[in-house]
């Protein structure tokens, strides 16, 4: 039963709702099913295969809440998790930031469950795996690679007459190739919520060709490098501070966009004017659901325009407290980009570093955004438009709001991680040390 | 998706905590119900089902692990308690080796028919995966002990302490922080309960209680005029402890260097008085001096050394990595078997003593028996500077030519697959009678660094950089005040050679990461690493000041 209809999911939520004793009640289910496998060294490693459904209870009486979860969908139960929430509601403290549930909302229908990934059976992931390792053993290579697929459903129902629905599938695919004599490594990671875009052996051939071609890398000096950042690289910088842009944390004075005298930096360019970001549920590449976990619906929102800061999100408690438009966080990120590939973008640059992944990311001062982290599986030295050979991997000390200062240029967006970026190349990237990891 | 659910933290403030969130396991309950137990007559009966349901189906050997998994996290920020959450998940897990493959399979539904069916998939998937298998899995042998068990030594229990007494501690150490300065301050507190039950075909029936307990806050100090902000985390450490952690004795505390006003923690934290210190310390940071890049010697705090030695030692020494089971996600090793064969691979100066363990009172790996039922014990890892030895689980043990496995397998849940974690890492202290004002008395250019801070280290483990939370600047022999913006960058091999003195076996405590990260999908688990105050001469250090 891991993936109700919209029909059964209301039923069930209904029936639950009815036992509700409290002042105001909002009922959540949530079921997913998926599997998994995992492989290294060329054989498959460990394989798994997992389903469940849930549901959270939260009752209020007055501006006391509580919350139950239970796993079992029997009238009886469905009563126990409603009075168990109801007892934890009535002996909670007064939360000083109660806001009302909201009551009935319009959303758009986004598309993102795909039956292709809804039927995928252990027999697919075996031969997915198959495909990878048969790419590397080819070569003479090691691969070490996973593949998850979930389907999921989330359904919402309060009794102040919301109702929202939706269902979503997705597939995570990544493996990292190795040269038997550990010199070099090559990865690539891929994404899609319909898995018949998915092709493992043809991806794997990508990192593959980067395992034998970062061979013997040669060591440069660290210092302040012109980089092409493929969007697996770039993403996890680029999350971190689109993750960031919380309007309370701003106003707080705690945040990146914090000002002097208490201000924020909302509506002030922030980064160059070609950088455009939105997110949009109904981006049919990286379709996202229709709401927000507090059912708020999610709209198109222009996060940063030209370069200049346009919106913050916030929560519904602190768009109230401040009179501001309230704005759920995104569910996707979508990046404008150019028309550029990426071997267009190597051609026009005359010295620079290739950078496929960046690993182990962690945050320096949260004020300005700094981060450190090393680049890794696949970092190539370029001249004259073309890759000229594979340089050990960097340390990075870097804050991705002077990167996207230092911008050159844009590439086409690729869909990573359930967004939309595109490869970039950004000029004086700053790498501090060399690494000896392959 | 794994039955957890994932509580977004980013948003709380908890910028420094090991996560970007925080793994919450399974239904939510009330916490009376945290305090039953499960009858282990019952999990025995249970357990000889799976067991003997495994060999009838031609299984050589099968474990079934029966747990109770308990957490109860409070969280709050100022004078509001944000959230409270008390989650319990209770299932059974069987593993068996059939045709020489590993199988494992694991359900919720703890009945007879319940447990014999999943040993029956168990022994399927076991089955189906040995047309891949390309060398039948070697176990070390392993006592049978029968009906045994252990409980961590606690005074008191933390899941016994009413939900609002703690939550009004918590709420003391924000007013001791917002009436000392502090412009915002989150706080937690997490508490974990595993009551596991393991049998195996080897004739043990082991029942083991295990609690742990992390007290934890981040001050924040805002300069509204200059829009600058600085925050200062907390100086505690998640121990394998009962609430007697949170009760503060001056016999545990441990003066830092003078000048600093710190303090250390050994086995109980005094989180007011920490507090307010570090409410003063987030403000004396927004003025504080930047510093000027170069080398310097560091004199390291056993609970900012805890996180160092984990990320450079404790990840780099783990088997599965040498052997590339790894690459995809956390990666290899540096510390390669070839090295290791040479017996004299130099991973540290002479000072340099490195032990793992499974057995320290008060730490988070200490358990009886670990997850495939081998008791623990403890054992070196570096040898006066000398790689040693790794850490291994019994699948692992004949790869280093052992004949015995170190008991370090884990599994976070009962729905996971038990496989090689990290054990307790430690650094040993110095012989020679030593305190830090001592140690750094010998220092003329130099920086203390206390508590956790940023950490990055590269997949093979020879690059890292760490930051921490507070520095101070020390000058022929004294600490002469606070220092910003520090950062030091290093080489693993070039670091450890670096070592040049510790204190006594009298500063010696723990540090701890409570949710540490591993396999794909990604299991968490808790380990301590205890050390000294140690110097390390001549290390690179950065500043890392910028503006936007």
């Amino acid at each position: 039963m891991a993936i109700l209809t919209q029909a059964e999911a209301q039923a069930i939520l209904k029936k639950a709702l009815g036992f509700s004793k409290a002042d105001e009640c909002e009922i959540t289910l949530n079921g997913n099913t998926g599997g998994n496998i995992r492989y290294a060294r060329n054989e498959v490693s460990t394989s798994g295969a997992e389903e469940n459904v849930s549901m959270s209870v939260e009752s209020r009486f007055g501006k006391r809440s509580g919350v139950a979860t239970i796993n079992e969908f029997d009238d009886q139960s469905l009563e126990k998790v409603i009075r168990r929430s109801e007892e934890t509601a009535r002996l909670a403290p007064e939360s000083p930031e109660y806001i009302a549930f909201l009551g009935p909302q319009k959303y758009t229908i986004t598309k993102e469950f795909f039956d292709s990934t809804n039927n995928v059976d252990p027999a697919y992931r075996a031969d997915a795996a198959a495909k990878s390792i048969a790419a590397a053993s080819a070569k003479n290579l090691t691969a070490a690679g996973f593949l998850e697929h979930y389907s999921n459903f989330t359904a919402k129902m309060n009794s102040k007459g919301l109702f929202a629905y939706h269902p979503s599938t997705v597939v995570d695919f990544s493996v990292t190739m190795r040269t038997e004599d550990g010199t070099g490594s090559g990865y690539v990671t891929q994404d899609y919520s319909d898995i018949s875009k998915l092709d493992t052996g043809k991806a794997s051939q990508i990192a593959a060709e980067k395992a034998a071609n970062s061979r013997n890398a040669r060591a440069l000096e660290p210092g302040k490098y012109t980089v092409i950042l493929e969007p697996a690289a770039s993403i996890d910088l680029l999350r971190n501070m689109f993750s960031n842009m919380d309007q309370r944390a701003a106003e707080e004075g705690r945040s990146f966009l914090s000002k002097s005298g208490g201000q924020t930096k909302k509506g002030e360019k922030l980064v160059d004017e070609r950088i455009t970001v939105y997110s949009d549920p109904s981006n049919p590449e990286v379709p996202a659901a229709p709401f927000a976990g507090d059912g708020r619906p999610q709209q198109k929102v222009t996060w940063i325009e030209n370069g200049v800061v346009k919106n913050l999100y916030n929560t519904r408690y602190w768009a109230s407290n401040k009179g501001a438009a309230s704005i759920p966080p995104p569910g996707n990120t979508i990046m404008e980009g150019g028309n550029q590939s990426l071997e267009d973008m190597i051609k026009s640059t005359s010295r620079g570093i290739l950078v496929t992944r960046l690993w182990y990311i962690r945050a320096v001062d949260p004020q300005t955004l700094l981060y450190t982290g090393l680049t890794r599986d696949g970092t190539f030295y370029i001249e004259n438009g073309k890759i000229m050979y594979p340089v050990k991997n960097f340390r990075f000390n870097e804050s991705p709001v002077i990167m996207l200062n230092n911008l050159e240029a844009l590439g086409k967006p690729q869909r990573i991680n359930g967004s939309l970026i595109p490869p970039m190349k950004i000029r004086d990237f700053t790498f501090t040390s060399l690494s000896d990891a392959v | 998706m794994k039955r957890r659910n994932f509580l977004e933290l980013s948003a709380l403030g908890f910028g420094g905590l090991m996560l970007p969130s925080i793994p919450v396991f399974g239904d939510i309950v009330s916490p009376e119900r945290m305090l039953e137990q499960v009858d282990p007559a019952l999990k025995k009966r249970l357990a000889d089902v799976a067991l003997n349901t495994a060999k009838s189906r031609g299984a050589n050997y099968a474990d079934v692990r029966i747990g109770r998994y308990l957490q109860q996290y409070i969280f709050t920020r100022e004078k509001q308690v944000q959230n409270i959450v008390n989650a319990e998940s209770f299932g059974v897990g069987v593993r068996v080796l059939a045709d020489g493959t590993w199988g494992f399979a694991a359900t919720s539904d703890v009945s007879d028919k319940g447990v014999a069916k999943a040993a029956e998939q168990a022994v399927a998937i076991a089955r189906a995966n040995a047309k891949l298998q390309k060398e039948p899995v070697q176990l070390a042998p392993v006592q049978g002990y029968g009906e045994v068990s252990w409980q961590t030594p606690i005074e008191k229990n933390a899941f016994e302490v009413p939900v609002g007494e703690k939550a009004d501690l918590l709420l003391a150490a924000n007013a001791a922080a917002m009436d000392n300065g502090a412009s915002f301050v989150n706080s937690a507190l997490f508490q974990v309960n595993e009551q596991k039950y393991f049998a195996s075909t080897e004739g043990s029936y082991i029942d083991q209680d295990i609690h742990r307990i992390w007290p934890n806050f981040t001050v924040t100090a805002v300069d509204k005029a200059s829009g600058k902000f600085k925050t200062r985390e907390a100086l505690s450490a998640p121990m394998g402890m009962g609430y007697e952690y949170m009760n503060p004795k001056a016999s545990e505390k441990i003066n830092g260097p003078a000048g600093t006003g710190l303090v250390g923690y050994r086995y109980a934290y005094d989180m007011l008085e920490d507090a307010t210190l570090a409410a003063k310390q987030a403000k004396e940071k927004l003025t504080a001096k930047s510093v000027m890049a170069g080398k310097y010697d560091l004199v390291l705090d056993p609970n900012h050394l805890g996180l160092t030695i984990h990320e450079s030692v404790g990840h780099p020494l783990e088997l599965d990595r040498v052997l590339g089971y790894e690459a995809n996600y956390a990666g290899t090793s540096f510390a390669t078997l070839d090295k290791w064969k040479t017996k004299n691979f130099k991973y540290g100066s002479d000072k340099v003593n490195i032990f793992a363990d499974k057995i320290q009172p008060g730490s988070l790996g200490y358990v009886g028996w670990d997850d495939e039922g081998v008791k623990t014990k403890k054992w070196d890892l570096i040898k006066d500077g000398t790689l040693v030895n790794y850490q291994a689980i019994r699948d692992q043990a004949h790869i280093i030519n052992e004949d015995e496995s170190h008991g370090c397998c884990y599994a976070d849940s009962w729905s996971s697959v038990q496989f090689q974690r990290m054990p307790n890492v430690s650094l040993a202290p110095g012989r020679e009678k030593k305190n830090v004002d001592q140690l750094i008395a010998g220092v003329d250019k130099g920086i203390y660094i206390a508590g956790r801070g940023s950490y990055s280290i590269d997949q093979q483990r020879y690059n890292f950089q760490f930051g921490g939370t507070t520095f101070h600047e020390i000058k022929n022999g004294k600490i002469v005040g606070p220092l910003e913006d520090v950062a030091y960058q290093s080489n693993t091999q070039e670091f450890w050679n670096s070592c040049a003195d510790m204190c006594d076996e009298s500063d010696y405590r723990m540090f701890g990461s409570f949710f540490d990260g591993k396999g794909q999908p990604s299991q968490i688990s808790a380990v301590s690493h205890g050390s000294a105050h140690t110097r390390f001469n001549g290390v690179n250090v950065i500043n890392t000041a910028r503006k936007i």
